[in-house]
């Protein structure tokens, strides 16, 4: 219903709207950009597409600026940094996460904003600027930012969970979700364990490594999106999401209920950039201006249900979220701790942990249970490099084994057989 | 005269070879290339080496595939001959009812197994409604087989029908003027006979499900890996395309090695090559 009401709002505030923006960039300039393209790659479900009465935000760029929109999405940051660097297209504008801005800067893949371009920057608060990943505030616009948490049902669990290590306990066996991307799933081992989610130490991932290997013995569930299915049905008791998506699930399944776990989360700002090399620079500083516009900005807020770092946004009375708890918890209230670019060493590292985890199965009656939860915390505990044959892996070989020998006794059984034919 | 009909043919094949080159070649050498090289383009093995430690998701996959194959062809056999007997009406109708499924996503088809075998899903609720108690279906390994034989199915049926819809039927009513009993002929003279089907059927179920990886992470939860999982994570999470291309041309070598075995069957198999 708030959603309707406020895209009367944006209807009147259209109208007047031309008006009120005053760029570096002369009217002439803007207007010989009729008729060009934009190519926007941005996250699945981020912007106000005009559904159910919303705000068609690329529709009504369009109109304004009469610049063709390409839009186009991807699921995570690393699979858009693996097509950008992949070659063979060419955006203009990308929305990465605060971590993938910093790699992509290190990396000479964004290009410096005009922030004079950018008049609606004012609307961005302190807070949210000179942050680590980009501390002179040179290449991104902050557009939502958000923290992780924890999501489960009330239905399923019988004590409102407070800390992560919920995520390990085994009276929630097979119905616990997880992160199916490393650098959240670790970040959550990580708080557990008291690291510094950006820590450099690579012995500090493998005992983060070994934690989530633990958590094998609950079976979780590893997924992405398939979260929002899962815990909407009822069909996982907890999982570990962003706050602004719990907020989307709830409104499906009200038994949902949210907790920042005690250890601390990860805080994220998802930022506009421009690409090295974006064939329409101008365009897509209007564009990331245009995306500040306060209506826009709370057509934005109102559909990805994320926290918004526009002042105009969080301080309007008239948005579904204003003051929400969840979305904008009072500051301090928890530890929070932002990703930022890791050493290409550690990256690897991380990478081959991961597998690792995913691979790893927990032997029945394993010995390393509890090694974490257990009273003596005896550290000089065997870590499992991963190389070893599990049993698992032996008994598939054994199956295979046999198959293939069954085989060939068939093909040796043929083969005489016909030679004691031919001898009749 | 001679030379110009073949400049001729060479001339009407250039497309193909052309078309070939490029997308059938040329991708080969770059999965060579990334393979034994890192990730500055200097030579290594280390990739190669690296690799000692996938064995279990290996053995895994191929052991999985194995699975779904036999499945396959245990149902696409008979399922195979039964559609082969009917008038050709019905023959059509059936096979497209196989075919009917193939005009949706892959994807999709995939994704609503998970809507069915959840625990809360519509087969629980179902055996709910007569009072049995909800099964475990959903993350399992039962369940990425289920999904391997539900997808791969058509794969199987399809070569072996096609064989079996021009067996010659006086070879099976020589079969049986010969005395054989019904098993006989069945073991005889219908095996035999549709050996070249059922080879291909196993080749086209089995490469598909070793390398798959869409349907390990939707119905078995991502909880562990198939090979292909491994792959696309190489490709699109970790951006090692040099650790993701030596695990492709490993599983491309296995595959191709699983190939010229099952060849030797139909090969060697004189007898069963009547046709």
């Amino acid at each position: 219903m708030k959603k309707r009401i406020a895209s009367v709002l944006f209807a009147l505030a259209f109208a007047i709207l031309p008006c009120v923006t005053a760029f570096a960039a002369e009217q002439s300039e803007i207007d010989a950009l009729r008729g060009t393209t934009l190519y926007v790659y941005n996250w699945g479900e981020y912007i106000s597409d005009g559904a159910d009465d919303s705000l068609d935000v690329n529709a009504a760029f369009e109109e304004k600026y009469g610049i063709e929109v390409v839009y186009e999405t991807y699921d995570n940051n690393e699979v858009m940094y693996s097509k950008l660097k992949g070659g063979g297209v060419s955006y203009d504008v990308v929305i990465p996460s605060d971590y993938m801005i910093e790699r992509m800067i290190a990396e000479d893949m964004l290009q410096p904003i005009d922030f004079s371009n950018i008049p609606n920057y004012k609307y961005i608060p302190e807070k949210y600027k000179n942050l680590a990943h980009d501390p002179k505030n040179e290449y991104s616009v902050p557009y939502t930012v958000g923290m992780v948490g924890l999501i489960y049902n009330t239905k399923m669990v019988e004590e409102a969970p407070d800390s992560w290590t919920a995520l390990w306990d085994e009276n929630y066996s097979d119905s616990i979700l997880m992160f199916n991307n490393p650098r959240d799933a670790f970040a959550i081992s990580q708080s557990i364990l008291g690291m510094d989610y950006n820590n450099e130490s690579p012995a500090s991932w493998r005992v983060a490594a070994e934690l989530l290997k633990e958590q094998k013995n609950v079976s979780p569930a590893y997924v992405n999106d398939e979260v929002f299915l899962k815990m909407e049905a009822g069909e996982a008791a907890m999982a570990p999401y962003y706050a602004g998506d719990f907020l989307t699930m709830q409104e499906n399944n009200p038994d949902l209920s949210f907790v920042y776990p005690k250890e601390g989360v990860n805080f994220f700002v998802d930022g506009a950039c421009v690409l090295k090399g974006a064939k329409n620079k101008l365009a897509a500083e209007l564009y990331i201006n245009f995306l500040l516009e306060p209506e826009v900005a709370l057509a934005n807020a109102e559909y990805i249900c994320y926290a918004s770092p526009h002042t105009e946004v969080y301080t309007n009375p008239d948005y579904s979220f204003y003051e929400d708890e969840i979305l904008y918890p009072e500051e301090g209230k928890f530890k929070t701790q932002l990703f930022l670019n890791l050493d290409p060493e550690i990256l690897a590292l991380m990478s081959t942990l991961w597998d690792d985890v995913k691979n790893y199965v927990p032997s029945t009656g394993s010995s390393n249970h509890a090694f974490f939860f257990g009273g003596d915390s005896d550290s000089s505990a065997v870590i499992d490099d991963g190389e070893a044959m599990t049993p698992e892996a032996k008994r598939y070989a054994l199956y295979i084994g046999i198959f293939a020998a069954v085989c060939l006794a068939y093909v040796v059984f043929r083969y005489a057989r016909k030679k004691y034919r031919e001898n009749i | 005269m001679s030379s110009r009909s073949s400049l001729k043919s060479k001339l009407v094949a250039s497309p193909y070879l052309v078309w070939s080159v490029l997308f059938i070649v040329a991708p080969l050498i770059f999965v060579v290339y990334y393979s034994f090289t890192d990730a500055s383009g200097a030579f290594t093995f280390e990739n190669i080496t690296a690799l000692s430690k996938y064995a279990p998701t290996f053995l895994r996959s191929i052991w999985f595939g194995i699975e779904a194959t036999i499945i396959c062809l245990i149902i696409a056999f008979p399922l195979a001959y039964i559609i082969s007997q009917k008038t050709e009406k019905v023959q059509r109708t059936m096979v497209m009812l196989v075919m009917l499924p193939m005009w949706m996503s892959f994807l999709i088809r995939t994704y609503s197994w998970m809507a069915l075998l959840q625990d809360t899903g519509i087969i629980n609720s179902l055996l709910g409604k007569i009072g049995i108690d909800p099964i475990h279906m959903i993350n399992t390994e039962g369940a990425v087989i289920l999904g391997m034989v539900y997808n791969f199915l058509p794969y199987m049926i399809m070569p072996i029908y096609s064989v079996m819809a021009k067996l010659d039927h006086s070879m099976v009513e020589a079969c049986q003027d010969l005395g054989g009993n019904r098993l006989t002929v069945v073991r005889r003279c219908i095996i035999p006979m549709s050996m070249p089907g059922i080879v291909s059927g196993i080749t086209m179920v089995f490469v598909p499900s070793v390398s798959t990886f869409y349907i390990s992470q939707k119905l078995g939860g991502g909880s562990f890996d198939l090979i292909g999982d491994v792959i696309e994570r190489q490709f699109q999470q970790s951006y090692n395309y040099n650790l993701g291309a030596s695990l492709s041309l490993v599983l491309m070598v296995l595959i191709l090695i699983s190939m010229a075995v099952m060849n030797r069957f139909t090969g060697e198999d004189e007898e069963g090559m009547v046709i």
